[in-house]
């Protein structure tokens, strides 16, 4: 019984399969049969229909580029460039433009995106800007294909099957390549941010102050304790003063990760003040338990380098004293 | 591999060279308590500088030596522990509590120098 049930249920998609295939041939037949005029199509393929699009879009360069440019300053695009620019780099993205629909190379174009997001971004153009204009451009270009087939419905209708794919890839790629600019800029400008937002600094021979100002994420954290532990190597540093007077509160884990730094500083042989504790800190570090014997902490950052000036053995006298 | 523990005045040295087996930690540890009595040392330093690795167990000997040998009359002092191993090691939680630790071997030498001054 099973067996034939099996038997049953393979040959049933067995049959699935043939009729999808047939219904494919079919459909594939029907295609041919429907359209006797073959020989037309193969002979007007679409790269042909494409470099003809190009011939009529070199040819009409000054006609096409002014109108587009006269439909960005109507829709109040990129306001933050003069006249001139607008049409210097209406210009050259044109010209651009129109070569990657001949060529179909897109490296090129993609290579002149970033090209012009890098000049622009700085200018604060935005990213809606740059895809509405390629947008205008596009539809520029489209209705004057409609103007010159107007009359050969069929012909346009197989113009713009060649033109829109091209076209939308274009978009895409110029878009693209301004999101991936701007965002190479941001990720560099946070890299800068976080490199700022670490220093570690030597006030005395071996010591070492680490001011920290702002919120403290757990990211931060580990960089902080990365770059204090190294800083401890580098400057051999005996004492390390964490003046943490300007962060107004942290979470228990990056509570826990502080303590953890101290501890680690130990092991390198450096002891450990942490200054400026708020209030909220304090309730933190109590809540979650800390060793108070590990943690050595001091009001203000005055009153902790004073104990790191002691600690190494250092002792500020005024001239007065000394005279 | 064997650790070659060095005598240096009234300081027995003892640099780790590669990464060691339990075995190994072992035979430091038995090494060490013995050599400081039989030395009549004052002092210990264990440089660890060259172990990017730093387990619980290699750990928990590190810190049986330490309290073995202050049970011997002698001081011992870690040296060397690189940073990111030292991270490593507190967030597992093996941080060597009541054992000196200092940055490299000039740093532990000067440490039981000061210490012999004190008790003298």
């Amino acid at each position: 019984m099973v067996f034939v049930g099996n038997a049953r249920g393979t040959q049933a998609i067995c049959l699935v399969q043939l009729e999808a295939v047939q219904r494919k041939e079919n459909r594939f037949m029907s295609r041919q049969v429907s359209n006797p005029g073959g020989e037309l199509v193969r002979s007007e393929a679409p790269s042909e229909l494409l470099r003809e699009l190009v011939a009529h879009l070199r040819q009409n360069r000054t006609l096409l580029r002014e109108e587009w440019v006269v439909r960005i300053t109507e829709t109040r695009l990129l306001t933050a460039m003069t006249k001139e620019e607008i049409f210097a780099e209406a210009t050259s993205v044109y010209d651009s433009y129109v070569e990657a629909l001949e060529t179909e190379a897109f490296e090129a174009l993609q290579a002149y995106a970033r090209n012009l997001s890098e000049r622009i971004i700085p200018r604060g153009v935005e990213t809606h800007e740059v895809v509405g204009i390629v947008l205008l451009l596009r539809d520029v270009l489209a209705r004057s294909l409609f103007a010159k087939y107007q009359t050969d419905f069929k012909k346009l209708n197989r113009i713009l099957d060649a033109y829109e794919p091209a076209a939308n890839r274009i978009a895409n790629t110029v878009a693209v390549g301004f999101v991936q600019e701007r965002e190479r800029v941001i990720r560099q400008q946070q890299e800068a941010i976080r490199e700022l937002s670490t220093p570690v600094l030597q006030v005395r021979e071996r010591l070492l102050i680490l001011p920290i100002i702002g919120v403290i994420d757990p990211q931060r954290a580990r960089q902080l304790t990365e770059q204090l532990l190294r800083g401890i190597r580098t400057n051999r540093a005996k004492v390390v003063v964490i003046d943490i007077t300007g962060v107004a509160a942290m979470d228990v884990t990056v509570a826990n990760h502080l303590v953890q730094t101290v501890e680690a500083s130990r092991l390198l042989g450096a002891t450990v003040i942490v200054t400026g504790l708020s209030p909220e800190i304090a309730q933190t570090l109590v809540t979650i338990g800390v060793d108070l014997g590990k943690m050595n902490t001091v009001g203000d950052l005055q009153g902790g380098i004073e104990q790191a000036e002691r600690l190494l053995g250092y002792k500020v006298v005024t001239l007065a004293e000394t005279r | 591999m064997e650790v070659p523990i060095l005598k240096q005045g009234e300081v027995l040295i003892a640099t780790f060279q590669a990464a060691l087996s339990d075995a190994d930690l072992e035979h430091l540890r038995r090494g060490l308590v013995q050599q400081v009595v039989k030395f009549r040392s004052r002092g210990v330093i264990v440089d660890v500088t060259a172990m990017d690795v730093m387990d619980s167990f290699a750990s928990r000997t590190l810190r049986e030596i330490a309290h073995m040998i202050r049970l011997r009359g002698a001081e011992t002092v870690i040296v060397g522990i690189q940073p990111e191993v030292a991270f490593a090691m507190v967030q597992l939680g093996l941080t060597l509590e009541d054992v000196a630790t200092a940055l490299d071997l000039e740093e532990g030498l000067a440490y039981l120098i000061e210490k012999f001054k004190n008790i003298d």
